[in-house]
């Protein structure tokens, strides 16, 4: 079901040519609007949608087998961490508006910089551990599983 | 021609960057203060790959913290799913790490639900916790930029770069520009290719403009198989493809609506169907891996292609469609929401599907459907590059020397780049991704990389080849569906079927020497359609060697249409030589966790 742009919304900024997994929404030289060149290659994802600032992109039913009528829009908000969705079926007989949280966090503020902790020890890098481990997988304070801590071992041939 | 941008001094070039890339990009920082760390990634990395319109689960967490699984557990999960054929090792070593992962996420901002009353994350089964995920990409995308020196977003890779100066050494990758055009060169001690698994390798059920509503987005072009094939790194398990019992024409997900919302399939007279194929399958697979009793008492799960098989079986004797039943949950409006909600998450097109069709789940049950098959390794099936394991847990024969890395040197992957590791989900996918990069790094700090040569030779042949297609003419067909068991074959297919199948893929190739491409944006299809190429040549390579039907409801291959233990319970191996195009094929060993005393 692919995208479609409504071309008076559309000012030509961009956004949607810039997200689009599938390389598929471009500016016309001409009108200098988005439009999706190649409807069979949509996965109708909603990245593009949820990028236009004017709410310009929609998304139909595919051409060759579902009809027109219905509609499911969306606004993301990054600030307020929240996304609303709104579902129109064909008869309008299912209305539904969800709201579902995005982030918990200020936007991006609690990834850490990497290059900012503090460097490995040699110990650390000669063992299996990875950045913030042993603490982060158990609460135990126990070190990470191995064969031998869980009474393991490898054994070649049919076992089910 | 084209103009060319050389980065140069790179220590770690990730190529593709969804679940798998992002975790690798992010981690290698943290063991590589001052080395180079690049992203080429084809899209976009705020949206790219599998996880670009979001998840409502994560499909691999443990729980250790909360006393609910150990890595081991996970094993025995996968083993029993995959009919026994896994690489224990990698498993282990992803399911110990996983839970960290999943913490961090949870840190970074990502809404993980929990259980009002225990505090444990809200599972939606035994391995799957429920999350707001709409943003899941862009939160890993954003951990990754921070790490990363420089992203090169809209690059498609088509190649990996090899040392000119020693035999099997990997020395960067090339590719290019989709919007401008240019040729790129990444000159790379290592490189971690994360490039995602394969859709549209066999014709998709959705034809003409649906073409596009694939299960796996269409934009997983089995690059990560492309490139390494290319190069000669040795692959297993590529007969592994999946089928997928999914909503139909949407393929909106079933995990939830099975494990949370308790919805449960019927055929088109109301009635359970599953068990009375299992009898039969039985005999098919012998009763160690189908075992409905033993299943029963001890939550021992039936593998899912078994249950794909009672599905197309039920179908076929005519008392289709399968419907899932959602009028009894639906009438509660709290599931009622999640149902929806759940594909609003992950795959809006269903929702769009049943808007559009007037389908309203709660007074109607909607029909399932199995899809054609994928290729991956990282969703509920196995394929991908044959990489050493961990040197604390792999037998000899599954290590040597760094954890991921392939058998070309200072090649490593992750995700879906990685065979025998199914059940990694985009959890298990950014920690194998941050596996390979601690493993990059070492190898760069032992002096694996040292010494490496690229000669202006193959810059310049890379780059005769790439631009090529901008002077042909020919288009591409799509041999798959029938000879190698697509969907409008039943996935039914035999000896005589495959070696008529790779002579056609082999025709293919030589067309595909002369594939046209208008414009830029079709010279990335062009080179999407090569990876897939070399993909299909290797499903084939493997269903042909494998003289047996491991998996009923994935594939059949009628001439061979028993489990055949005791010649066929090993791994499938193969290479492809990089100058001659010919494949060798190997059986290596299948190693089982077991307990100390088993
Ligand atoms: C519909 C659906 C539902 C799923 N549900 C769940 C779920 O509920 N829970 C869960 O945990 N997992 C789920 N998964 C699985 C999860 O998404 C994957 O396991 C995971 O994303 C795999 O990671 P990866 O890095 O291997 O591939 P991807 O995340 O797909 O990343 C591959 C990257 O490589 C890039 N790339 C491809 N080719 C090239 C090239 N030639 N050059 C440069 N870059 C390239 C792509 O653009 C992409 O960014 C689901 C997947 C799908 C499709
Ligand atoms: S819905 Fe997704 S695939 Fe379709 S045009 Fe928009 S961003 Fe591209
Ligand atoms: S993002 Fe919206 S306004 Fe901007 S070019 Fe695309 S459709 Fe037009």
């Amino acid at each position: 079901m692919p995208t479609f742009v409504y071309m008076t919304r559309c000012d030509g900024c961009g956004h949607c040519v810039d997200i689009c997994p599938s390389d598929i929404m471009h500016i016309d030289k001409v009108t200098r609007r988005a439009y999706n060149i190649e409807p069979n290659m949509c996965w109708e994802c909603y990245s593009c949608v949820k990028a236009c600032p004017h709410n310009a992109i929609d998304v139909r039913g595919y051409a060759d087998f579902a009809p027109l009528g219905h509609s499911v829009r969306v606004i993301r908000d990054e600030e307020k961490g929240v996304i609303a969705w709104r579902i129109k079926s064909r008869n309008g007989e299912t209305d539904m508006n969800l709201l579902a949280p995005i982030t918990t966090k200020p936007w991006g503020k609690h990834i850490p910089k990497l290059a900012d902790a503090p460097e490995p020890s040699q110990e650390m890098r000669d063992s299996q551990l990875l950045y913030s481990e042993p603490k982060y997988i158990r609460m135990d304070d126990g070190d990470i599983h191995t064969l031998k801590s869980n009474g393991l071992t490898m054994k070649a041939g049919v076992a089910y | 021609m084209p103009k060319t941008i050389v980065e140069d001094n790179i220590d770690i070039l990730v190529a593709g960057a969804g679940l798998g890339g992002t975790g690798a990009a992010f981690e290698a920082r943290y063991w590589g203060r001052d080395k180079k760390i690049v992203i080429a990634e084809k899209a976009n990395i705020d949206r790219s790959g599998a996880v670009a319109q979001g998840l409502y689960a994560i499909n691999c967490y443990m729980g250790t913290r909360f006393g609910e699984n150990n890595p081991e557990d996970h094993v025995r999960y996968a083993r029993i799913d995959l009919m026994g054929m896994v690489r224990e090792d990698l498993l282990f070593d992803m399911a110990r790490h996983v839970d960290s992962t999943v913490h961090q996420f949870e840190e970074w901002g990502l809404p993980i639900m929990r259980d009002p009353k225990s505090g444990t994350y809200m599972r939606e089964g035994r391995w799957q916790i429920m999350i707001h995920g709409e943003s899941y990409k862009p939160i890993v995308a954003e951990a990754a930029k921070k790490s990363a020196d420089k992203v090169f977003n809209r690059i498609c890779v088509t190649h990996l770069l090899m040392d000119d100066a020693k035999e099997n050494r990997v020395a960067g990758a090339v590719g290019f520009n989709v919007r401008t055009g240019d040729y790129h060169v990444f000159k790379s001690k290592a490189v971690i290719v994360a490039a995602g698994g394969a859709s549209n390798i066999f014709r998709p059920n959705s034809v003409g403009e649906g073409a596009g509503r694939v299960w796996y987005a269409p934009w997983s072009s089995g690059s990560a198989y492309g490139l390494m094939i290319e190069a000669g790194a040795k692959m297993t398990q590529m007969e592994n493809r999946i089928v997928l019992a999914r909503f139909k024409d949407g393929y909106g997900p079933v995990g939830a609506y099975f494990l949370h919302l308790k919805t449960y399939t019927q055929n088109c007279n109301g009635e359970e169907y599953e068990s009375k194929w299992f009898p039969d399958l039985q005999k098919m697979v012998g009763k160690e891996y189908l075992d409905p009793e033993l299943s029963h008492a001890t939550h021992r799960p039936i593998p899912t292609c078994l249950r794909n098989h009672a599905l197309i079986s039920e179908v076929n004797a005519g008392r289709g469609p399968i419907h899932m039943v959602t009028m009894e949950a639906f009438q509660d409006p709290h599931l009622e929401e999640i149902g929806w909600h759940n594909f609003l998450g992950m795959t809006v097109g269903q929702a769009v599907l049943w808007a559009a069709t007037d389908v309203n789940p709660k007074y109607e049950n909607p029909e399932l459907t199995t899809s054609e098959p994928y290729v991956m390794g990282s969703h509920a099936t196995g394929s991908g590059a044959w990489c050493s394991g961990p040197e604390d847990v792999s037998p000899d024969e599954y290590f040597w020397g760094y954890n991921r890395m392939t058998t070309i040197e200072g090649l490593f992957g992750a995700g879906d780049a990685v065979g025998g590791t199914p059940h990694a989900f985009s959890s298990g996918s950014f920690t194998e991704g941050r596996l390979a990069a601690k493993a990059a790094c070492k190898y760069i700090d032992d002096g694996k990389a040292e010494g490496i040569r690229i000669s202006e030779e193959q810059i310049e042949r890379r780059k005769n080849q790439i631009f090529k297609p901008m002077e042909h003419y020919k288009v591409y067909r799509n041999e798959m569906d029938e000879y190698a068991g697509g969907s409008t074959v039943n996935y039914m297919t035999n000896d005589k079927l495959l070696s008529i199948g790779l002579k056609k893929l082999k025709l293919l190739e030589e067309d595909l020497e002369k594939v046209a491409a208008e414009n830029i944006h079709e010279l990335l299809r062009a080179w999407e359609l090569k990876h897939r190429h070399l993909a299909s040549e290797s499903v084939v390579q493997h269903t042909l060697f494998r003289k047996e039907t491991r998996w009923p409801g994935y594939y059949y291959r009628g001439d061979a249409l028993k489990l055949d233990d005791e010649n066929w319970h090993v791994l499938t191996v193969s290479r492809r030589d990089p100058k001659t195009g010919e494949y060798t094929m190997e059986k290596a060993p299948c190693y089982h966790i077991v307990g100390e005393d088993e």
